[in-house]
């Protein structure tokens, strides 16, 4: 069993070396991308899936992530060139750190403030905490859209440095994996599982239900924060406006397609959701069939997309992996 | 007394569910409490769990008062419960739904458990042959990775007793252990119940309709009606009081 997760693990590494010394850029791109999504629906898993507390906020940590991480690189000369709507306050254009240390402040303040949330919001369950925690992330983007001292409003912050490559975001996503499955299989992971399935009956065997929710939310919010960090750094520019309610929705397919629970699942319906559309791209563009050219379509590929998730979904009704992990198939052959 | 409830009173908005109530459980007792339906059996024990709080009255463990305290922290107390209907974590393994139950006794912080420091393997290791062993108890023992949901209905019932003894209880409450089972199944449970008790040095608090099961089972019992106490005392001599067998089957002569 160990040699199996370890082999896993060697494979995982040497592929992101791999690749990111002999893909060429597009590819690399796009797994970066990949991996990038794997992180930040690992981290929505976590609540959504294996705590069971359908919540809609992921898109509010991811944009608090990009922005701390954004602000702690951008050197403060840039600032002032950048900031152009009002200066910025003097602590944003003190903010200086290099890029470990600029990702985890994002994961914490990030952490911190789902701390903080996880008050108000776990004092209701089921579509009532969809609501609320959907209000959270449509605060999160307002505010950066309002507060031109410390995010630049509306136009966003750019020159952000490039410093993420696929071994960051490649061994992000592999410690993420690991640190998910390290909770599942402990006393939390468990009592996570337990709040999922019969609230009261965890109560009732002396579970204080209110810590594991918040646990798993800090938990989830923490490596959201990363991921949106990560995202910052790569994309080198970012603006409110892509921290909409669509990307929480895109984790969501992720999560639901791989299976709510499994974090396996969750890697293949990141490599699935965000490798399909890349691959389907060549249906936007003119097509000969037989010497028939069909002309281009935008937008052809999201309706195939689509339509191959409708199918899929139908088939695999819990998702692709139910709520089992790649090691539990092994565990049952042995 | 291992259990004390004085002058417990429930209102729910204008129903009154129980009545100026007074019971005290004795260590190693088997107490019944039995009545018709909606005689506010499983309101006492919401009250005594910390479910609902009562609107008048004290419960005392051990001559500590429970009153106000959260349903987690009296389970920590020492107190553990089935439900009525079985609410077994559905999605999890038998051995897991008994692992759940060992939650506060695993020793270790978030923390130790996300880089699987020394203490994580300790307390895992520990408490999975803990789990076994009351699963062996039960008889249940091969069924350990299968679904929990997948069991037939008795293994089910002994899964949450099984369950509710891994919290390391010294009283257990149980909702109509017996319900849904066949004679076979009854009689196998009552031992299993009975050789526990000993094992583990328990009080048990019991409801249950079927009165062969308590007859068996039980040192006395407390007959509800409407909320109200109607007689407390040996179950040979419930079965033939005249006002709980009004209470059962209606009042004869004033009809």
């Amino acid at each position: 069993m160990k040699a199996i997760k370890l082999s896993f693990l060697a494979v995982a590494i040497v592929f992101v070396w791999f690749a990111q010394n002999h893909f060429d850029p597009y590819a690399v791109s796009i797994l970066n991308n990949i991996a990038i999504f794997a992180i930040l629906a690992l981290s929505y898993n976590l609540i959504n899936g294996v705590a069971g507390q359908f919540s809609l906020e992921p898109n509010g940590f991811v944009a608090i992530g990009a922005y701390v991480t954004a602000l702690f690189l951008i050197p403060a000369e840039t600032k002032l060139d950048m900031f152009a709507l009002e200066d910025p306050t003097p602590f944003v254009l003190a903010m200086h750190t290099s890029f470990l240390p600029a990702l985890i402040m994002s994961g914490v303040v990030a952490s911190v403030l789902a701390f903080i949330l996880s008050i108000p919001v776990f004092r209701v369950r089921g579509d009532y905490l969809a609501i609320v925690t959907l209000g959270f992330g449509f605060i999160i983007r307002i505010f950066a859209m309002n507060q031109p001292t410390m995010t630049n409003g509306a136009l966003g912050l750019n020159d952000i440095p490039d410093n993420a490559n696929l071994y960051w975001t490649g061994f992000t996503m592999i410690v993420t994996f690991v640190i998910m499955l390290n909770i599942i299989y402990s006393k939390y992971g468990r009592a996570m599982k337990a709040v999922r399935d019969d609230e009261d009956a965890a109560t009732a065997m002396g579970i204080n239900t209110f810590w594991i929710k918040t646990y798993a939310f800090m938990t989830s919010a923490f490596f959201e924060g990363v991921g949106g960090g990560l995202m910052a750094s790569l994309l080198t520019t970012i603006a409110p406006d892509q921290f909409t309610f669509l990307l929480t929705f895109q984790l969501l397919i992720i999560i639901v397609l791989g299976g709510l629970g499994s974090m396996s699942g969750t890697i293949l319906g990141a490599i699935l959701v965000m490798g399909g559309t890349e691959w389907l791209r060549f249906l936007d563009q003119n097509m000969d069939i037989f010497g028939y050219n069909t002309g281009a379509h935008p937008g052809l590929r999201m309706v195939v997309f689509s339509i191959l998730l409708v199918i899929l979904m139908l088939f695999a009704r819990r998702g692709l992996f139910g709520n089992k992990e790649l090691t539990d198939i092994f565990r049952r052959n042995k | 007394m291992v259990l004390e409830l004085q002058n417990i009173t429930m209102q729910f908005g204008g129903v009154v569910a129980i009545d100026n109530l007074s019971f005290g459980v004795e260590a190693g007792q088997i107490y019944g409490l039995i009545g018709p339906n909606g005689a506010g059996k499983t309101t006492l024990f919401n009250i005594v769990t910390g479910n609902y709080i009562q609107t008048k009255g004290k419960v005392k463990f051990n001559h500590e008062e429970l009153s106000g305290l959260k349903p987690n922290m009296i389970v920590q107390r020492g107190i553990a419960r089935t439900f009525q209907n079985i609410r077994l974590f559905k999605s999890m393994s038998v051995l897991d739904n008994v692992l759940i139950g060992f939650h506060n006794q695993a020793n270790y912080t978030y923390f130790e458990s996300i880089l699987r420091l020394p203490r994580y393997f300790l307390y895992e290791k520990k408490l999975k042959n803990d789990a076994m062993e009351i699963l062996e108890r039960f008889g249940i023992a091969k069924y350990a990775n299968t679904n929990a949901s997948s069991l037939s209905y008795g293994n089910q019932r002994k899964v949450e007793i099984a369950r509710a003894l891994a919290t390391n209880p010294k009283l257990l409450l149980l909702d109509e252990p017996a319900a849904g089972m066949n004679p076979n199944e009854t009689e196998d449970l009552s031992q299993i119940i009975k050789n526990i008790k000993d094992e583990y040095g328990l009080t048990i608090l019991l409801i249950e309709h079927d009165m062969k099961f308590v007859n068996n089972m039980c040192d006395k019992v407390l007959v509800l009606d409407y909320g109200e106490e109607i007689f407390e005392g040996k179950p040979s001599e419930a079965i033939v009081d005249e006002k709980v067998v009004a209470a059962y089957l209606g009042d004869f002569k004033h009809a």
